[in-house]
C-alpha cells in the first residue's frame, strides 16, 4: 500500500478572494471601472455594534401602550419664518427624478405625506408627481442645478444645499444615456441619450466664506422664509459641521458612506467617506462646541434600516435621520417576487444595484415606460408609510424601555458598544466596562 | 468707469423711480420690495442708491420691471432674474446674474467671476471685462461681453451664447454641451471637447441679432470664430479617458 500524503483543502485568498478576482476580469474585458447604485457594501462599524440599556433599578420605564413618547421634531427653527414641523424624526433622502421614476418618485411623496415627514428633490430638478403629493418637500441646490428656478424654490419647503453625498463625498453625480429619456433630458437642458456628469463642485461659490453669502443669496430670494439645509458627505464631519453653521445653514445634513446614490464608481462607493456610525459624534461635538446643538438641527443619513437604528442615531445627539435605499425597498426595490428577472441581468433579488442601466425589474430606478408601470405609487406609498410607521413604533418601544418621553430624550448614557471600534467611534463605554477608548488619554 | 452717479442730471431723470438707498435702508426691505411687487404694478423704475458691494441686490426680481443701481455691487446681483431690466452702473462681483431666467441685465463696469452662471435666459451684457468661468453650466442664457473673459469660461456649458468681443482666458468651452460660444480675438486655449466650428450664415444671423440687443456697434458678426462641442465626449469611451 503506497503511502500518499495527506491532501489539504484548497485555499482561497482572502486578499484575492472571488469577488476581487471577477472584478479584475471584468476590468480587464471591459477597461472601465464598474458603475453601480447604492452605497458602501462592505461591513463596517454600523449601529448594530451598540446596544441600549434599559431601564434597571436606577432608571425606570416608561409604560409601552400608555405613556405618551414625542416623536415630532422642528427643523430650520434658526433664522427661517417658516420652520418644518415632522411628526417623526425620520425623512426621505434626496433622490432625482431621472435617477428614479416618475411613479417612483410620486409614492415617495405619497408615504412621507401619510406619515407626516418630509421627501426630497434630487440632482434633476422638481416635478409636478412630487411638489403635487408632498405636504413636505425639501428642494435640493445642487452643482448642476438642473432644473433650478425661483419658482420651485420658493413652492419649497425648505431648501438643501448640497454640498456632497456619502457615496461620494468629493464626487459628481452621473445619469448614463439609457436614462436620459426626452423628458429627463428636457428638465436637466442636454441632449439624449447623452452620458451626462453632472459637476463636482458648486459654479458659483467655493469655500465657507462663499457659502455663507449664496446662503444669503437663497434666504434673501425666498424672503427668509425657507429654512436651509447644507448636506455633506462624511469625509471631515467635525469641520464640516463648523463650517455650515458658521455659514448660515439651518440644518445640517451628514451622509455616511453607506449612504447610495443612483450610479457612481465602485471604487469610490467604497473607499472614500467615513462610516455613518464614525460621523455622528463628531458632528454632534461640532455644535456643541459652537453651543448649537439642538439650535441648528442634525440630520444624519447613511444605512438607517429600523427603529433601532433611529433610537441609537438619536441616543447619540441627531435631531432628524433620513432614509433612501430602505425608502425605495419599502416601495419594491430588489424584491425576491422579480427574481427570474434579475437572474437574466446576471443578479439576484438584494444584489441588483446596476441601477443606472435603467432596466430595474421592479420599475423603480428606471425611465423605461413599461419598467416603471409596476409601480403603483398608491400602493407604494402605503407600504412606505407602513415602513415609516414601524420604524417609529420600534424607536418609541427602546426609547420608553429607557425611560423616555420623547425620542430625543434619548442620550450616549443609554448605549453601550459591543466592539472596540464602535465604542471609540461612538463615544460609549465598551459593553462591560467604563472605557471609551480615546477618552481620558487610552 | 462710472463710479456712483449722484450727479444733479442723474436724479432729475429718474424722479419718477421708486429710489432705494442702501446707506438708509437694507438690503432685506430692497428685495421684499420687489418681490412684493404685483404683476401689472406701475412701479416700473427703482433706483438703487449706495449699494457699496452690497451682496444680493435685487435678487429673485419675477416682474417686468427697471432697476438702476447707481455704483457697484458685491455677489450675486439679479441673481435668478426673471424678467427683471437691471443695471449696474459699476462693477460687479462674482455670480453676477446667476441663474437668471429672464430679462437682462447689464453691467457698465467689470464682472468678477462666473458671471451669468447656470443662467437659463434672458440677455446679460458686460460693458468691460469678466473674470474666469464666465458663463459656466450655462443653460439658456446669452452672455455678451465687450471686453476679455477669464480661463475656464463656459465650462460644462449646455445651451445659449456666449459673445466675446476682446479674448479669451485658458480653456475655453471645457467639457462644453449645446452652447455656442463667439470670440472675436484670440482664445488662450480651448478646453477638452470644445473646438472651432464653421461660421454658417444662420449663425452670422443669430450673432448679429445677439449684437443689436447687446446695443453693440461698429463690430461685424464676420469679424467673430464660432466654437463648440466636439461631441466626443457625450457617451463614455475609455480611449478619451486622457480628456478628462
Amino acid at each position: 500500500m503506497t503511502y500518499r500524503n495527506p491532501p489539504t483543502t484548497p485555499r482561497k485568498s482572502a486578499t484575492f478572494d472571488d469577488y476581487t478576482l471577477s472584478e479584475i476580469r471584468r476590468a480587464a474585458a471591459t477597461g472601465i471601472y464598474d458603475i453601480r447604485g447604492a452605497g458602501a457594501k462592505r461591513k463596517l462599524p454600523h449601529f448594530d455594534d451598540l446596544l441600549f440599556l434599559g431601564a434597571s433599578i436606577s432608571r425606570y420605564p416608561l409604560e409601552g401602550y400608555r405613556e405618551r413618547c414625542d416623536t415630532s421634531v422642528v427643523l430650520g427653527s434658526r433664522y427661517a419664518k417658516k420652520p418644518i414641523e415632522l411628526k417623526i424624526p425620520i425623512t426621505i433622502a434626496g433622490m432625482s427624478f431621472g435617477s428614479l421614476s416618475g411613479p417612483a418618485k410620486e409614492a415617495l411623496g405619497r408615504g412621507a405625506t401619510l406619515s407626516g415627514t418630509s421627501t426630497t428633490t434630487g440632482d434633476g430638478g422638481m416635478t409636478e408627481e412630487e411638489r403635487g403629493h408632498s405636504k413636505t418637500l425639501i428642494y435640493q441646490y445642487l452643482p448642476s442645478r438642473y432644473g433650478m428656478n425661483p419658482r420651485d424654490l420658493r413652492r419649497a419647503d425648505a431648501i438643501e444645499v448640497v454640498v456632497g453625498q456619502g457615496a461620494k463625498p468629493g464626487g459628481g453625480g452621473m445619469l448614463l444615456g439609457q436614462k436620459i429619456s426626452d423628458r429627463v433630458a428636457e428638465m436637466r437642458t442636454l441632449p439624449k441619450g447623452i452620458d451626462q456628469r453632472s459637476a463636482s463642485r458648486h459654479p458659483d461659490w467655493t469655500g465657507p466664506d462663499d457659502l455663507e453669502i449664496k446662503i444669503l443669496e437663497l434666504r434673501e430670494i425666498t424672503d427668509w422664509e425657507k429654512p436651509i439645509y447644507v448636506k455633506v458627505g462624511g469625509a471631515r464631519p467635525y469641520y464640516d459641521t463648523a463650517l455650515a453653521v458658521k455659514s448660515g445653514a439651518d440644518v445640517v445634513v451628514v451622509d455616511g458612506m453607506q449612504g447610495g446614490t443612483a450610479a457612481t464608481q465602485e471604487v469610490f462607493i467604497e473607499n472614500v467617506g467615513q462610516p455613518t456610525l464614525a460621523c455622528i459624534r463628531p458632528a454632534v461635538q461640532a455644535l456643541q462646541d459652537l453651543g448649537m446643538h439642538r439650535k441648528v438641527q442634525l440630520i444624519v443619513s447613511g444605512g438607517i434600516r429600523n427603529g433601532a437604528d433611529v433610537a441609537k442615531a438619536l441616543a447619540l445627539g441627531v435631531d432628524a435621520v433620513s432614509i433612501g435605499t430602505a425608502a425605495l425597498v419599502a416601495l419594491g426595490d430588489n424584491d425576491p417576487r422579480w427574481e427570474a428577472e434579475y437572474n437574466e441581468l446576471g443578479t439576484t433579488a438584494g444584489a441588483y444595484d446596476d441601477w443606472h442601466e435603467g432596466r430595474d425589474p421592479a420599475g423603480i430606478t428606471t425611465q423605461d415606460p413599461e419598467l416603471m408601470k409596476r409601480v403603483d405609487p398608491i400602493a407604494a406609498g402605503r407600504r412606505l408609510a407602513n415602513y415609516l410607521k414601524v420604524m417609529t413604533l420600534e424607536a418609541q418601544t427602546i426609547a420608553r424601555a429607557c425611560g423616555k418621553n420623547s425620542l430625543h430624550n434619548l442620550e450616549p448614557e443609554d448605549l453601550v458598544a459591543l466592539t472596540i471600534e464602535a465604542a471609540a467611534m461612538a463615544g460609549v463605554p465598551l459593553a462591560g466596562t467604563n472605557w471609551i477608548p480615546g477618552k481620558n488619554g487610552f | 468707469m462710472p463710479a456712483i452717479n449722484l450727479s444733479k442730471a442723474g436724479r432729475e431723470q429718474s424722479h419718477a423711480s421708486r429710489v432705494f438707498d442702501l446707506a438708509e435702508m437694507s438690503l432685506r426691505e430692497l428685495n421684499q420690495a420687489l418681490h412684493d411687487l404685483a404683476p401689472g404694478s406701475n412701479e416700473t423704475a427703482w433706483e438703487v442708491l449706495h449699494p457699496r458691494g452690497s451682496h444680493s441686490v435685487a435678487v429673485g426680481v419675477d416682474q417686468p420691471v427697471a432697476i438702476d443701481v447707481r455704483g457697484s455691487v458685491g455677489y450675486y446681483c439679479g441673481g435668478m432674474n426673471d424678467g427683471g431690466t437691471i443695471t449696474v452702473h459699476g462693477s460687479a462681483g462674482p455670480g453676477v446674474g446667476e441663474n437668471m431666467m429672464s430679462g437682462q441685465i447689464i453691467v457698465k463696469g467689470d464682472a468678477s467671476q462666473y458671471a451669468g452662471a447656470t443662467g437659463r435666459g434672458g440677455l446679460l451684457v458686460i460693458e468691460g471685462n469678466a473674470s474666469s468661468r464666465c458663463g459656466i453650466s450655462m443653460k439658456g442664457i446669452d452672455i455678451v461681453v465687450h471686453g476679455n473673459i477669464g480661463h475656464m469660461s463656459a465650462f460644462m456649458a449646455q445651451s445659449g451664447n456666449l459673445v466675446v468681443l476682446g479674448d479669451a482666458g485658458d480653456a475655453l468651452g471645457d467639457s462644453i454641451y449645446e452652447a455656442r460660444l463667439f470670440v472675436r480675438g484670440k482664445v488662450e486655449s480651448l478646453g477638452a471637447d470644445c473646438i472651432a466650428k464653421e461660421m454658417r450664415p444662420e449663425y452670422l444671423e443669430l450673432l448679429q441679432g445677439l449684437l443689436d440687443r447687446a446695443g453693440v456697434t461698429g463690430v461685424k458678426a464676420a469679424e467673430f470664430k464660432r466654437y463648440g462641442s466636439a461631441r466626443t465626449l457625450y457617451n463614455f469611451n475609455i480611449d478619451n479617458a486622457d480628456a478628462y
